[in-house]
């Protein structure tokens, strides 16, 4: 008798081989893997520039095997913007936290979503400046303590936390728009399937796409990853509702 | 060739197109606009890409990302809008990546005036940024120059993997005159650009633009390598103009608008008799040291004029070490401050006395 034996679960080709730099439970892990896989789904690896932006991401091309620029802190898509204006025929992406994209990187977003560049922007949202340490971030959801909010975020003085998938849904040049989580099997098979159609939005139709991804910061949550986890469903989801916010042919085009 | 008559950032944005440059970034500002108005008409025509960015932090770092990709690309702006783009060329150095920066100089600090300046020359050579990096920087002084010097920085750029600036002024980039344009020639022994990203299109290697260095003596090892690249251009690019240094009693010296003004004043002194010598650096980085040296041998005084209250006169007294005194005549610059050539006559007489 023989066995017939089908691989039924590998490594994408875009991720190395080699094991991360994040923390026990952090889910940038899961962010990336399901981007590598995106990639090779659409068979863009050897085409592909990521933007990475400062933060617990910026060692982008330490785990993915592709060509990356390093922008400065919150400009990664104006960075991306040079990129594909050069490159039309390859596949450009950011990756960027919550500070890098909310905060500093405001003007870069906003505008680089309303020019309707030919890229894809990865938008993840841990509430929280992970690299520096923990400090509050414009994503920081009412009464959450951080290292520079020790008494919970005060919504009076410190305003309330940015829905950016929402926000940029607003502009005609967005085409996709979404938030998604990847704290249970559920919800990362749906991630997976959002940032394939933010990234085939790119590719097919020459739109820009953007996705949301909600995800854990353990450490500076001071949590163990379980409790890290459950945060996601308990706290961040009822302020941060996932959903698709905008889906249409680039710059307003029927589908 | 024919004569035109055309306008200095006319000519910057003329050389661009010249030289190759298919992408331009930028941010209005005055004294500044025309180039981006000359290159929003005309660049599109050649199949290049004109993008009116959002801000000058945003059109530097498109810059960056055009420029990580290989291509000529460039941006302008003025004073306050260089400000804004100070960390972006801190990147762009620390990256290695080439690129044309033009900085149409204006008075300030802050929104200043929009009067021909001199004041950002200690931001422009001593590394505006973070760092401690240096950015190649050409200073022309006519409209002629505005167009070779735009050819030129594209061509030192490429070459020592790092971004130029163009420092002109209102002056310079305001003024008509005569522009005879020339075919742009490339130099045949620019390397080429096997970092550029491209994605991988089946290389093994991965193509990786940062400026990220964390490993052990590994940023050390970066900033020495940065730094033996400004030596040799030190030993190799310096480039400066010089007007009868030899007999000189004085050396007046001047960069940019400044010397169109010196070089009169000098004129009018050696037609009344005074044995009057120019040196005119046209690179303001590498700074030409070794004239300033040379002349310091025979020369009894220097004089150093700038539109702003006195900074490129540091890096003349650096030179010449104390072998010769070095006087100065400046004025912070704004609107009713720029010199004659009359003024600058009095000093001269003062200073040969
Ligand atoms: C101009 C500038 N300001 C501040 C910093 C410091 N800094 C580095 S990462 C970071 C925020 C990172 O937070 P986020 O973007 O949310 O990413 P995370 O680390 O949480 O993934 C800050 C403020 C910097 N590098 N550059
Ligand atoms: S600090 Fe937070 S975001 Fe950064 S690696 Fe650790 S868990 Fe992840």
């Amino acid at each position: 008798m023989t066995t017939v034996l089908k691989n039924v679960f590998d490594r994408p080709v875009s991720l190395k081989d080699v094991s991360t730099h994040f923390c026990p439970g952090c889910q940038h892990g899961t962010a990336h893997r399901l981007c590598a896989e995106a990639m090779d789904s659409l068979g863009v690896q050897q085409r592909a520039i990521g933007v990475a932006s400062v933060g617990c991401s910026v060692f982008l091309y330490g785990y993915f095997d592709i060509d990356v620029v390093e922008a400065p802190h919150g400009r990664a898509p104006a960075v991306a913007t040079g990129v594909k204006r050069v490159r039309k025929d390859d596949f450009v992406f950011t990756y960027q936290g919550d500070g890098d994209l909310a905060a500093i990187g405001t003007s870069e977003i906003i505008h680089a979503a309303n020019r309707g560049e030919a890229i894809s922007v990865i938008f993840v949202n841990n509430t929280t400046y992970g690299m520096t340490g923990g400090q509050m971030a414009p994503t920081t959801l009412p009464q959450q303590q951080t290292s520079t909010s020790p008494t919970g975020r005060n919504v009076a003085s410190d305003g309330y936390p940015i829905r950016m998938a929402e926000l940029l849904s607003g502009l005609e040049g967005v085409s996709y728009s979404c938030r998604v989580a990847v704290n249970n099997p559920k919800n990362i098979m749906a991630a997976g399937k959002a940032i394939e159609k933010a990234f085939r939005c790119q590719v097919e139709q020459g739109g820009f796409g953007f996705v949301e991804v909600l995800t854990t910061c353990p450490t500076n949550w001071g949590m163990n990853p379980l409790k890290a986890n459950n945060r996601v469903a308990e706290e961040m989801i009822p302020y941060f509702p996932l959903g698709v916010f905008k889906d249409i042919a680039p710059m307003g085009q029927e589908v | 060739m024919k004569r035109l008559f055309v306008k200095g950032n006319e000519a910057v944005a003329m050389g661009a197109l010249e030289a190759g440059c298919r992408y331009y970034f930028g941010y209005p500002i005055t004294p500044q606009s025309d180039i981006p108005e000359y290159i929003s008409r005309e660049m599109p025509k050649l199949g290049g890409t004109f993008i009116q960015a959002e801000s000058e932090i945003a059109s530097i770092n498109m810059l960056l990302g055009a420029s990580a990709c290989g291509v000529r690309a460039m941006t302008s702006s003025s004073s306050p809008g260089i400000s804004l783009k100070q960390e972006g060329i801190s990147y762009m150095a620390g990256s290695e990546l080439p690129g044309l920066i033009v900085n149409i100089c204006r008075s300030g600090p802050g929104l200043g005036g929009i009067d021909a300046s001199q004041a950002d020359y200690f931001q422009s050579v001593k590394g505006g940024g973070h760092g401690g990096y240096h950015i190649i920087v050409l200073a022309p002084h006519t409209v002629q120059e505005m167009y070779d010097l735009t050819m030129l920085a594209f061509d030192l750029a490429d070459r020592y993997r790092m971004p130029a600036m163009l420092l002109g002024d209102a002056v310079v980039g305001q003024i008509k005159e005569a522009l005879v344009p020339h075919p742009y020639q490339q130099p045949s022994d620019l390397p080429t650009k096997e970092w550029a990203v491209s994605g991988k299109q089946g290389r093994s290697d991965q193509r990786i633009v940062k400026s990220l260095f964390l490993g052990d003596g590994e940023l050390e090892a970066h900033n020495w390598r940065l730094h033996a690249k400004y030596k040799q251009l030190q030993d190799n690019e310096v480039r400066c103009e010089t007007e009868h240094v030899d007999d000189a009693d004085l050396v007046v010296t001047a960069f940019g608008s400044a010397a169109r003004i010196v070089k009169t004043a000098a004129r009018m002194a050696r037609e009344e008799g005074l044995k009057v010598g120019v040196i005119r650096p046209i690179t303001l980085f590498p700074f030409p040291i070794a004239t300033y040296q040379q002349a310091a041998q025979t020369v009894k005084k220097m004089l150093c004029v700038e539109l702003n209250a006195g900074q490129m006169v540091e890096d003349v007294r650096l030179a010449v070490n104390g072998k010769v005194d070095v006087a100065f005549y400046g004025r912070p610059p704004g609107a009713g401050s720029l010199p004659t050539p009359e003024e600058i006559l009095v000093q001269i007489k003062k200073h040969c006395g």
